[in-house]
């Protein structure tokens, strides 16, 4: 290279030797800010509610993860949501927290992650109360196998159309 | 990379994602990364009412792998669908 010639700069891409005005790309970001590491770094030691890919809420503070969003949390209780059926008028909606201690979540599982905003978490959930633990869970397991069943006959149906196994099928997805 | 090129530039605009399981979520795109995974700000759940563990979470980090489809804004040149 001509020593003479400044060297292009990274904006520059394409341009030689200084001759065309360089077009002003995209807004620089930092590159580190699309890792999956910068995106779990912000929420680290933060109160979450992780939702995972059979549908257990689980909420619980952000420890450490990896690259795969493997998930240590600890302080964790699982939430369940239930409609339980009454028989005299609308469904009762109640909820249920079951305080499970520390978990370690392998990331194929993870949904989503969500901070929870604390202003917001001491209230309720709109619609909802909480209920005693027995009784939500009783009615939470009944509800699930009835949706796994009915969830399995679908998934089968579905893949005797299509002539074969699909991704996924089998496996309760929320 | 292709996908991900394209997400970056989607950075800061309003878009809805909807996922596997049926939710749909529209937010604010903060952050992707190489494997497509989307960090949402300011989220509203689209069907509320049959998801209502979401509603004291305003910030959402959704895993790549459980996304069916991603809808950006009309007049920003339209959505890409994936399966």
């Amino acid at each position: 290279m001509n020593p003479a010639e400044q060297p292009p700069s990274t904006q520059d891409g394409n341009v030689l030797g200084g001759a065309a005005v360089p077009q002003p790309g995209p807004p620089q970001l930092p590159p580190q800010m699309f890792t999956t590491a910068a995106q779990l770094l912000d929420l680290t030691d933060k109160k979450l509610m992780l939702v995972l890919r059979d549908g257990r809420k689980l909420l619980g503070v952000l420890r450490t993860w990896d690259q795969f969003a493997n998930l240590v949390l600890t302080e964790t209780k699982e939430r369940y949501y239930v409609e339980a059926p009454s028989p005299a008028g609308p469904p009762r909606k109640l909820f249920c927290d079951i305080p499970r201690g520390t978990f370690l979540v392998r990331g194929e599982n993870v949904l989503l992650l969500g901070e929870i905003d604390l202003d917001r978490d001491d209230e309720d959930p709109p619609g909802y109360v909480e209920g005693p633990v027995e009784e939500v869970f009783e009615i939470q397991k009944r509800q699930e196998s009835e949706r796994k069943q009915s969830d399995k006959t679908k998934a089968r149906k579905a893949g005797d159309f299509w002539g074969g196994e699909l991704e996924g099928s089998g496996e309760v997805l929320f | 990379m292709l996908f991900f090129s394209f997400f970056k530039t989607l950075v800061n605009h309003t878009v809805t994602i909807e996922l596997k399981n049926d939710i749909s979520i529209r937010g604010t795109l903060k952050s992707v990364d190489q494997y497509l995974n989307i960090k949402l700000d300011d989220i509203q759940v689209l069907n509320e009412d049959k998801y209502p563990h979401l509603s004291s979470v305003k910030n959402v980090f959704i895993r790549g792998s459980v996304v069916r489809r991603e809808a950006g804004l009309a007049k920003q040149g339209g959505g890409q669908g994936r399966v």
